[in-house]
């Protein structure tokens, strides 16, 4: 029996910030003080304070420490575990009231948050299914086996009115309800946790954090449709995630609670995994299914449609891992619960991962319906060195941008799509005043394009053509025809390929193209970016009047593309400096450098 | 495993110990005082005995916890018990055995061991 534990957070974010270090520490010197039966070290999945890593909680007292360095361990177990004083230095500042230690869920980072997906992560050691079953884990599917009949659990999730949580936001409760109407000797479940868009770490998280919730719902589902084997299709970058679903698979087998005759009933379900070998067009229901069944991941055309004829030529169900991890819940707390949280068609709770310019860069789960300003500048915490908001991304490369003055809409599958944005699977950046619009759709546009799968000519082509363009525009080639060009291509891209990859594509330009049409107009006609970041329309001189001739920028410059002048300014000593545009690469070294601010990049 | 009893059973043994990671506002919260005042007087078992025996016995909706030095150093090793509405009461010169009859006594009970609360 211990009377304290320390729960230190072995997510992908902090175990690249030391964490495993830490949690060695923390048992060397717990066995120094002789605490090893009194106090027990925890590894869980992901607090979502990516930003404060590494991050670690003591509990009963729910004490917690950011930033936490290995020399750090012998102050925090001597002081705080032997002899009980917070070290307070160490904790993280924002719960560090005038009456003393707040409470985390008391900090504008968790107040507004609402735990349903995430419940388990931050809280339980991923590796012990025995936490997961005192969490009420696997409590569901015994509800589910010993008391409801297929149908039922279908018209719950119906009923609940879950959407799918991987972008789409197609009703679950239908999916499984289509599934389950086709006859066939053998059905499939499975997960996509091919997680792929850039910055997107939600599935990572729950995959690491609580493992067990996944395989409890796939099974739930199992029951639902008729089926009797699953899938997971996960990347083979996550190796945190693969190896704590492997343990987790384990543990569930020897329990008895995958595989043969689950609590004595006669219904059996297992569970394997499938590693995906990084391609993004994975993630795409059809290719990802094609993968499993050891192909090329190549997309197909839709109808038949996966619930119909899916893997390996049978009905199957694809849910995401958050839409999975959503499941169990509802079961055991019901349809009317979950409908209680959210909006009027979109219920329950979305995860995001909150990344680019903004404070407290991590993971967190909202009700459907919390407003993109409550999400930036409360949780978020704002952005940082007091820059101005200028636009959010939501979907990744098929999503789009939300301008600031849209800031006040409300999260949620429809108002983003009305914006012309989409939920995608949760990726949220955050960009500020010196993020320029263009240069951000050439970066997803390039990513698309490296990860179109050539199978149809729209996508493969057409997304190319695009990115031509687009850099024709960043580099000052473009004429204003272009832009309407383009506009027209955007459309015939979408209107014609195949999948989701390429219908979806050209999304981050058609949005930064109805709200910040402005920029790339200047970027055509007066030939300069607005924010500065486009390099070919750049220039970089110095103001001769306010140089003293210190020559430190010269000393700076790569490219030897500053020299001396013999012009001295009034008031000055020492001849000015001048920048040769023709050498200059724009690199900004020498801004930094000029302590009299007499360096101007336009 | 092969029925519903059985993972009850698991479940409750380990409610008693994941049930601390929470943040109970109505719980009964068991304080030790474990400064090296404390420790010197003995607090270390004291405190070992309640964080038990609140697990034993699964008594979920008690937290033990510590604190430093409260500074009546001559009273120690010195708990504090809150319950919800309640005032506080502090037992003084604690020792493991005294812990038992706290915790059945006052905290399943709920009648305060006067003999081993601090005197005027």
């Amino acid at each position: 029996m211990y009377r304290s534990h320390v729960l230190v957070c072995g997510g992908t974010g902090c175990t690249s910030s030391g964490s495993q270090a830490i949690i060695n520490a923390l048992e060397t010197e717990i066995k120094k003080n002789g605490l090893e039966t009194e106090v027990q070290v925890v590894k869980t999945g992901c607090f979502g304070l990516c930003a404060l890593g590494p991050i670690m909680i003591v509990y009963p007292e729910g004490t917690f420490y950011s930033m936490v360095k290995e020399e750090d361990i012998a102050e925090i177990v001597s002081e705080h575990l032997l002899k009980g004083r917070i070290v307070s230095r160490l904790v993280y500042d924002e719960t560090v009231a005038d009456t003393g230690i707040k409470s985390l869920n008391d900090t504008a980072f968790y107040k507004k948050q609402m735990r349903v997906a995430l419940r388990n992560c931050g809280v339980i050691n991923p590796e012990c299914i025995d936490e997961y079953i005192g969490c009420d884990g696997y409590e569901a599917l015994g509800k589910v086996l010993t008391t409801m009949t297929p149908d039922q659990v279908i018209d719950t999730i119906l009923d609940s009115g879950l959407r799918g949580r991987g972008g789409g936001g197609f009703p679950t409760g239908l999916k499984w309800k289509l599934a389950k109407g086709n006859d066939a000797d053998q059905k499939y479940v499975c997960c996509n946790a091919d997680e792929g868009d850039p910055g997107a770490f939600m599935d990572r998280s729950i995959l690491e954090g609580d493992p067990h919730v996944v395989l409890e719902a796939m099974t739930i589902a199992g029951y639902a449709i008729g089926a009797t084997q699953g899938y997971i299709y996960i990347r083979a970058e996550y190796p945190i995630a693969v190896d704590r679903l492997n343990v987790a698979i384990k543990q569930a087998r020897e329990y008895g609670l995958l595989g043969k005759n689950i609590f004595g009933t006669d219904f059996s379900f297992d569970i394997e995994l499938r590693l995906g070998a990084g391609a993004f067009v994975c993630g795409e229901e059809t290719a990802l299914m094609t993968s499993i069944e050891g192909h090329r991941g190549e997309p197909r055309p839709r109808p038949p449609f996966p619930a119909v004829k899916g893997l390996f030529g049978k009905p199957t169900i694809l849910n995401n891992v958050e839409t999975y991890a959503n499941i169990p819940r509802i079961i055991l707390l019901g349809a009317d619960w979950f409908k209680s949280i959210g909006t009027e068609k979109s219920k329950g709770t979305k995860v995001f991962a909150l990344g680019g310019k903004i404070k407290n860069t991590g993971l967190v789960e909202i009700p459907m319906g919390t407003t993109l300003r409550e999400v930036v500048e409360e949780i978020g915490g704002g952005i940082p060195n007091g820059k101005k908001f200028k636009a959010a991304q939501t979907g990744g490369p098929s999503g789009g941008c939300i301008p600031a003055h849209l800031i006040d809409t409300p999260i949620d599958y429809d108002n983003l799509i009305a914006i012309g944005s989409m939920m995608g699977s949760g990726g949220l950046i955050v960009m500020d005043e010196d993020t320029c619009m263009v240069d951000i759709a050439k970066f997803f546009l390039e990513f698309t394009v490296d990860e179109s799968c050539g199978k149809c000519t729209p996508c493969r082509i057409g997304t190319k053509r695009l990115l031509e363009m687009l850099d024709n525009i960043t580099k000052g080639k473009a004429t204003l025809e272009d832009i309407d060009k383009m506009e027209e291509l955007c459309y015939y891209i979408k209107d014609n390929s195949l999948c989701g990859l390429g219908q979806t594509a050209p999304n981050p330009v058609l949005s930064t193209l109805k709200f910040f049409r402005d920029e790339y107009v200047a970027h055509v006609v007066d030939k300069k970016c607005p924010a500065g970041v486009c390099k070919d329309l750049l220039s970089y001189s110095i103001i001769k009047d306010k140089c003293f001739g210190c020559g430190m920028c010269a000393k700076a410059c790569p490219a030897g593309a500053i020299t001396k002048t013999d012009y001295v300014a009034p008031g000055k000593k020492l001849p000015a400096y001048e920048i040769d545009t023709a050498k200059c690469v724009k690199c900004g070294a020498c801004v930094g450098t000029c302590k009299f601010k007499a360096i101007v990049k336009e | 495993m092969k029925s519903l009893e059985e993972l009850k059973a698991i479940r409750e043994r380990m409610q008693g110990q994941v049930g601390m990671r929470g943040e109970e506002e109505n719980s009964i919260r068991v304080v030790v005082g474990m400064a090296t005042c404390g420790i010197a007087a003995g607090a270390r078992p004291v405190l070992t005995a309640f964080s038990d025996l609140v697990q034993e016995k699964n008594l979920t909706n008690v937290t033990v916890t510590q604190t430093g030095c409260i500074g009546m150093c001559m009273y120690e090793p010195i708990v504090e018990i809150t319950m919800p509405g309640k005032e506080k009461v502090t037992y003084v010169k604690m020792t493991a055995e005294k812990a038992a009859e706290v915790v059945e006594s006052h905290i399943i009970g709920g009648n305060v061991l006067t003999k081993y609360t601090i005197k005027d």
